[in-house]
């Protein structure tokens, strides 16, 4: 029990002090028809020793590189993470604290997160960005409910090339409300398809870029007919990374960006924990759902940092406030700003490059073994592309060469059938991808 | 004042990031393209690189590990926050969950694949059942206040099956801040009920306002005064007979692994927070998890996708659950605070689980007992792993809980969660964990002590409190009235 200071004669003097006969005698207040009769069936205590073995077994039975070679991406994405940032993102003083409520003793995690919001909302392109959501599904949920708080709309527009997943949630957490939700389809370039949508009574128009299929969405066009019609235009995306090369969708007239930070120096971890981001223009930072920190002066003089705006958080409007979040990602929105620090400006552009520079050498090798791309949209590091039907067992066997090519998107699509998500990030090398199509072509 | 834990040290200043940043460094090596260029087209492209800093690897170094220093954690010292189970996060936790087949794997990964991740997430979730008692479990909430939101779209979603949904929920005035947000975001009308005479929700109160248009009851337990509802099996009772369902938060529930079992007494679905009871850092502001459970007939709507067991053994995931709440995050929720919570009912297995409960009781009795001649105690009712103090005795000075719990910070202590529960005036809410010493315990009742002794002496001294921290008091009105949220 090496987590219990207490010794034998400690626990004696301290319930001479309260005053009772027994540990049990502490309880006293639960009656007894509340009380569980019997140990738990659990298993027995590991020693820290034993407790490795066991979970370095579960962890093997795991497939990850260099056993496998990745190639699907679709919302968690393989990067390289430097040695710097879970080094410093690890501190025990950052990692064991709870959430900033005395900020005169809580002054890095402040400061640190203060800087996140910056870079992150210099990277999206808006005035105001919070401290972290869960992850960029529930960031968009809830960018959805906030507009509709925003506008006094009750219904949105969600694209079809917005990640399945992230459709979910948001049908999730719109349910119980009964807003409608309207999905719009998408056109043989693989970009949203507004013909036939109205907008007119809409709340938002929501587009994910790149998109599901890879796909750059054009986001002026889309913020043009969101606004015409006096919706919000909220913009989302799950690589992150591609935010080093592209316009930021804020500089594009999105009124509201929710996005999946993982890219940003978090591991995969089996789809969490991930980083939401959201932010949004200066004149929705009061209906924004979320914790926000903000710079002030001590009593000296001396700039520090706060929680703050917490008027619209759930502990003082209670059912009122803008949304029910209390603890969210913070120390994933602390690594992510490590990385970024890390990485820097030139760092940040040259790996976006890098990942475009892989994903379209894979591109144009499976199109010489006739698998072309399916859209025509401009692509980051993923994309679409048509398989012969024969390709559904080629990819089974090629699992057990170590191979995971490419992510079967019919599931969520029928309409693309033996249609593939594929991926490349930094980590393939060229070598990697011309094995696969060496193993792949007939 | 003797045996003081706080000093004075050398505090290194730190400008912001972007003020450390130079054009033309870099704090990594890129590797060099082994492809060739494929530019993107100019319309999709940004004209310049990101307006980030550029900092070498050194200056990244020195900037974080100075800010770090300017933090309080549970490895700093004693945070005995009430309600949020500041206990010490064992290390090995830590390394089980850096273990490269749990953080490098793809939550794509075909099922034959992944049997590791499936296996701990079906364990924990076994465990979690057989610890509360309830039938069955979903690990995929990402935070506590969104397990109370799974709970509540459970409730809306049983209604809804019945034909008739309820728009009215009951939450007593001793539950967490975050309950009536979450039954509000489904659409639930929160009706307050006041706590009893000795801080315990009375059955009549309950039967009062319990009718067929509410969904049911949404109850902390422990409260959060850190008092046993000793009335729910009634009020479960009550809730029960007009159709009704009882939610429980069971944030709390590091007072009772071992001694109670939730779903024994009439709780239908309840939500934990991993990262207090089960050890998880909760790193400045999370990331948590929120696992839901709930008995058998509520198994239908848990959230997709869930664990399945094939028929040869093996494991999978599936989405074929018609009656579900759906999805509630983009994967499958916060997996490798999983690993640590699991990694830590394997360190202590059910008879360390219940010790810890034991142990957690009675370090917040003994602080109890210890302060209640020098603070005042709203309520007489013996405390489970939290107690409550006032700072009614202290008005006459003009010094408050506030004032208190800054000068604590001059001790070298995290102040308690203050004004919190909002039913007592000028709360401070206590709650030590299993993972302090006596002699820790000792020197913070001591110092406690010789707060409210300064309070009648030298009231001053606590209203410029604290004087031995990095900045004093950060002036939060400013903060608020003219928000400056970025750099």
């Amino acid at each position: 029990m090496r987590y219990f200071p207490h010794t034998e004669e400690d626990i004696g003097r301290m319930l001479e002090t309260i005053g009772a006969g027994s540990i049990d005698a502490l309880f006293s207040g639960i009656p007894p028809d509340c009380r569980s009769d019997g140990a738990m069936h659990l298993a027995e205590p590991l020693c820290e020793w034993d407790l490795d073995r066991t979970m370095s077994d579960l962890a093997k039975e795991n497939a990850v590189w260099p056993d496998l070679r990745l190639f699907v991406g679709a919302g968690r994405y393989s990067h390289q993470i430097p040695a710097v940032v879970p080094a410093l993102a690890t501190r025990s003083e950052f990692l064991t604290a709870y959430t900033p409520y005395q900020p005169e003793i809580s002054q890095g995690t402040l400061q640190a997160i203060y800087e996140y919001q910056t870079l992150a909302a210099r990277l999206m392109g808006v005035d105001v960005v919070t401290a972290s959501h869960y992850d960029g599904a529930t960031a968009l949920a809830e960018s959805l409910l906030m507009a509709i708080r925003k506008t006094g709309k009750s219904r949105v527009v969600v694209s079809r090339a917005i990640h399945p997943h992230f459709r979910q949630v948001i049908r999730t957490y719109l349910k119980p409300t009964g807003y409608p939700v309207t999905e719009a389809g998408f056109t043989n370039e693989g970009i949203t398809d507004l013909s036939g949508i109205d907008l007119t009574d809409a709340a938002a128009l929501a587009v994910q870029s790149p998109n599901f299929f890879g796909c750059i969405e054009p986001l002026s066009r889309f913020a043009t007919a969101a606004h015409d019609a006096g919706a919000l235009l909220v913009a989302s995306f799950t690589e992150a990374l591609s935010l080093g090369i592209l316009k930021s969708p804020g500089s594009q007239g999105a009124d509201i960006v929710a996005g999946e930070g993982q890219s940003f120096g978090l591991p995969m971890g089996f789809g969490g924990p991930g980083l939401g981001m959201l932010g949004a223009r200066q004149d929705l930072v009061r209906t924004l759902p979320g914790r926000l920190i903000g710079k002030t002066k001590d009593r000296n003089g001396k700039p520090g940092f706060v929680l703050t705006l917490a008027t619209r958080e759930q502990h003082i409007r209670r059912e009122k406030a803008t949304s029910n979040i209390c603890s969210n990602n913070g120390h994933c929105a602390l690594t992510a700003a490590i990385y970024l620090a890390s990485v820097g400006s030139a760092g940040l552009r040259s790996l976006a490059r890098t990942n475009h520079n892989k994903a379209a050498y894979l591109a144009a090798s499976l199109e010489t073994i006739g698998m072309p791309r399916r859209f025509s949209a401009p692509f980051f590091n993923e994309f679409v592309i048509q398989a012969p039907p024969a390709f559904a067992s080629i990819r089974q066997d090629l699992l057990q060469k170590g191979f995971l090519a490419g992510l079967p998107i019919e599931r969520h699509y029928p309409e693309l059938k033996n249609h593939y998500l594929f991926c490349a990030t930094e980590t393939l090398s060229r070598w990697d991808m011309d094995q696969l199509i060496a193993e792949v072509r007939p | 004042m003797k045996n003081e834990t706080a000093t004075s040290g050398l505090s290194l200043n730190e400008p912001l990031l972007w003020e450390r940043g130079r054009k033309g460094r870099c704090g990594v090596d890129l590797p060099g393209d082994d492809v060739p260029q494929s530019p993107l087209p100019e319309e999709v492209r940004a004209s310049g690189p990101p307006d980030i800093p550029d900092l070498a690897e050194i200056d990244v170094v020195r900037h974080y590990t100075r800010l770090s220093t300017w933090n309080f954690g549970v490895d700093t010292g004693m945070y005995p926050l009430g309600s949020c189970t500041m206990k010490y996060n064992p290390k090995t936790n830590e390394r089980q969950a850096g273990l490269a087949g749990f953080c490098n794997a793809h939550p794509l990964l075909p099922e034959n694949l992944s049997q590791g991740a499936l296996r701990l997430m079906a364990k924990l979730q076994t465990d979690l059942c057989e610890i509360t008692g309830m039938d069955a479990a979903s690990l995929q909430p990402a935070a506590g206040a969104h397990g109370e939101l799974a709970g509540m779209l459970i409730l809306h979603a049983y209604f809804a099956g019945k034909g008739k949904q309820r728009h009215k929920i009951i939450i007593p005035d001793t539950a967490h801040g975050t309950n009536p947000a979450s039954a509000a975001l489904c659409g639930f009308r929160p009706v307050a009920v006041p706590s009893g005479p000795d801080g315990i929700l009375l059955a009549e109160t309950v039967r009062d306002v319990m009718d067929e248009d509410t969904a049911g009851i949404m109850l902390t337990n422990p409260n959060t005064l850190g008092l046993f509802e000793a009335h729910i099996p009634e009020i479960s009772r009550i809730v029960h007979e007009k159709g009704g369902l009882v939610y429980a938060d069971g944030a709390n529930l590091n007072a009772l692994m071992g001694i109670v079992r939730m779903g024994c007494i009439g709780v239908d679905v309840m939500h934990l927070n991993l990262h207090k009871t089960f050890s998880t850092p909760h790193g400045g502001g999370g990331p948590g998890a929120g696992p839901v459970l709930v008995k058998k007939f509520l198994d239908p709507f848990l959230p997709v996708p869930r664990v399945i067991r094939n028929d040869d053994g093996s494991l999978a995931l599936s989405e074929d659950f018609p009656f579900s709440i759906g999805r509630l995050v983009g994967f499958f929720g916060h997996f490798l605070v999983w690993v640590r919570a699991y990694s830590y009912i394997r360190s202590l297995g059910p008879e360390g689980l219940k010790r810890a409960s034991q142990l957690a009781v009675l370090n917040a009795n003994y602080i109890r007992a210890r302060l209640k001649d020098t603070y005042h105690l709203p309520y007489e009712t013996p405390c489970l792993h939290e107690c409550v103090f006032s700072d009614k005795d202290l008005t006459p000075y003009k010094v408050s809980t506030l004032d208190v719990a800054k000068r604590l910070m001059d001790h070298g202590f995290h102040p308690p969660t203050i004004y919190f529960p909002l039913v007592v005036h000028g709360s401070l809410m206590i709650e030590p964990t299993e993972t302090e010493s006596k002699e820790e315990i000792d020197r913070f009742v001591d110092a406690m002590i010789n707060i409210a002794a300064e309070a009648k002496s030298n009231p001053d001294l606590l209203h410029a409190a604290p004087c031995r921290t990095r900045v004093t008091r950060l002036d939060e009105v400013e903060a608020a009235r003219r928000p400056c949220l970025v750099g």
